[in-house]
């Protein structure tokens, strides 16, 4: 209720003001019918912004970081560290080296499991996932656990699709180290109430590691406001380039981790005997960085400012419910996951005679793209007792247009296959 | 939906195959049997074929659940190699089979369709001996 409120007392935003900005969405920029992009959950579009962006840093400005002692390196080091205080700001973290760069949530989240996991966790430590976590909060959780002899507790969902939140706190206890958890489901579109879970992780003297990547891109993210101990999110989500992505991380437990990867940049001093590591945030950006994709990161956070994360969450919500409501028409259609007003602008089903590959091909002959799957998440399907559904996922420069299309297009292929 | 579309991969007898499957079921004298699953999408195909002394398919039979193209090439599959030699069957390729599925494939859904022929071929090394049960279970696990 409190989202559906804040959806009709925020900011507009004009989608079809903001279309002219990608270019990929122009007409005739890729062959076959004006494309409906609606896989936003799997990887977004780029404004001309963020292209422009990188573009200028390998034509004026390219070189190596933190390295040369000469005017590009010096450059692009700046940029590239404007790009961490950019990212910085966007969470509001406390401090710029508690932001890491990695190559995108994946990586962030298996170097807590490995780093923080390999030291912190004792045979028969508990760790809390949901049943709704991708396989990037799942499978480093299991390989530490494999490594430690941790256990892996899960908490259950409601029918409805939601966290169960009073098993979460019966599964909660003193041999709890670390609740991992998706801030919104990347399947059912779930906006999890983190700000409960944290206070009640903490009050189990246990850390909250968040992964943001469906959140990050589409509402406001404040790490110290939601008490997050570690927090992931990739810029590909979020208008930006691939290879890039981020792992806030209070500076205590930053401090306190060894090094994941080892390499050039991690270290501040190597010996035949050894090494010591570099202060942060250096210490966890072994090797090259994603130069130029930190650049187009913070290129394309500035965009989302300009913007406005609650316009673009507010629009969403807008696209979810029309979405519920048209699709929810259509007979032998069932969404997955809670009402509108608990999710983000993700919404999933599955029809009755038509499998989501062949819903998906339909759509696409209609220039429509989803996704068909178990989109990296196959104990929820198992979960659910489906073995893929489709997936339609939203961003700014989505249209309610374009949602009546996809129903449209849905009805038609239902029709077809349920002529024979 | 343009239904005209000489691309189409859902073509009449593709969609025929879907609905009105050669074979969906158990084959009651099975010789042979074997089941996959295609894990990315969560198709699952099991094909049970009699085979005579002569090595000649007798029946051939299919099962499975998963989308249009996966059930319609199992099915295209089975209705092809009965009365084959199981030799023929064992030559036969994956372009042979994408071939006399008929309608045009993306490489991503020409996994799809290649799932019964893949089960296909281990089926024919894999004899349903004395201990029948075990090797369902196996296959199947
Ligand atoms: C909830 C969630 N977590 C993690 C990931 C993995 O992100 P990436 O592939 O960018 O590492 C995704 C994206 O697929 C996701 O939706």
């Amino acid at each position: 209720m409190n989202a559906l409120r804040s959806a009709a007392a925020a900011p507009l935003l004009d989608p079809l003001a903001l279309r002219a900005d990608f270019p990929i969405l122009q007409p005739g920029a890729s062959p076959g019918p004006e494309l409906v992009f609606l896989d936003n959950g799997a990887s977004t579009q780029r404004p001309r912004q963020v292209l422009d962006a990188m573009t200028r840093v390998y034509e004026h400005s390219y070189a190596n970081v933190h390295r040369g002692i000469h005017r590009l390196s010096e450059e692009c080091t700046e940029l590239y560290e404007q790009a961490r205080g950019r990212v910085q700001r966007f969470v509001n973290a406390a401090e710029r080296e508690e932001i890491i760069f990695t190559r995108g949530t994946t990586e962030s989240l298996n170097l807590v499991a490995r780093s923080w996991g390999e030291v912190n966790l004792r045979p028969g430590d508990e760790i809390l996932l949901t049943l709704l976590e991708h396989h990037a909060n799942i499978v480093p959780w299991q390989q530490a656990a494999a490594r430690t002899g941790a256990v892996i507790r899960w908490v259950p969902l409601t029918d409805d699709g939601r966290l169960d939140l009073a098993k979460f706190s019966e599964l909660l206890g003193p041999r709890t180290r670390l609740v991992a958890v998706a801030a919104i489901s990347n399947v059912l579109g779930t906006v999890n109430p983190l700000v409960e879970i944290a206070r009640q992780t903490h009050a189990a003297g246990a850390l909250l590691a968040v992964d943001a990547a469906q959140s990050v891109p589409h509402m406001l993210t404040d790490v110290q406001e939601l008490g997050a101990d570690f927090l992931a999110c990739s810029g590909h989500k979020m208008l930006g380039p691939t290879g890039i992505g981020v792992l806030y991380a209070r500076r205590a437990l930053l401090e306190a981790m060894p090094p994941f990867l080892g390499g050039g940049s991690m270290i501040r001093r190597v010996t035949l005997e050894g090494f010591e590591p570099a202060e942060l945030p250096s210490k966890f950006e072994a090797g090259t960085p994603p130069i130029v994709e930190a650049i187009g990161l913070g290129a394309a956070i500035e965009y989302l400012e300009r913007v406005g994360l609650a316009a673009i969450h507010a629009h969403e919500l807008r696209l979810t419910q029309e979405a519920h409501a048209l699709l929810g028409q259509i007979e032998g259609l069932r969404i997955l996951g809670p009402a509108p007003e608990h999710k983000g602008g993700i919404v999933s089903f599955v029809v009755d005679g038509l499998h989501p590959h062949d819903a998906a091909q339909l759509l696409d002959r209609d220039g429509i793209a989803v996704r068909a799957g178990h989109h990296c998440a196959m104990p929820l399907h198992q979960h659910l007792g489906i073995p893929a559904s489709t997936r339609a996922s939203f961003y700014l420069y989505n249209t309610l247009d374009e949602v009546a299309r996809l129903a449209a297009s849905i009805a038609a292929a239902r029709a077809r296959f349920k002529r024979r | 939906m343009r239904l005209d579309d000489r691309d189409d991969i859902y073509q009449d007898h593709v969609l025929a195959h879907y609905e009105e499957p050669f074979h969906r079921g158990h084959c009651p004298r099975a010789t042979h049997a074997h089941e996959d699953d295609n894990p990315l999408c969560g198709d699952r195909v099991r094909i049970e074929l009699e085979v005579d002394d002569a090595g000649q398919v007798q029946s051939a039979y299919f099962d499975g659940q998963g989308c249009c193209i996966s059930q319609a090439a199992a099915s295209m599959l089975c209705e092809r190699c009965e009365g084959c030699h199981i030799d023929e069957l064992r030559k036969f390729t994956a372009p042979e089979m994408l071939k006399l599925f008929g309608a045009p494939l993306t490489p991503n859904r020409q996994k799809c369709c290649l799932l019964g022929w893949r089960v296909i071929q281990s089926a024919l090394f894999s004899p349903l001996a004395a201990s029948s049960e075990s090797a369902s279970e196996q296959a199947s696990a």
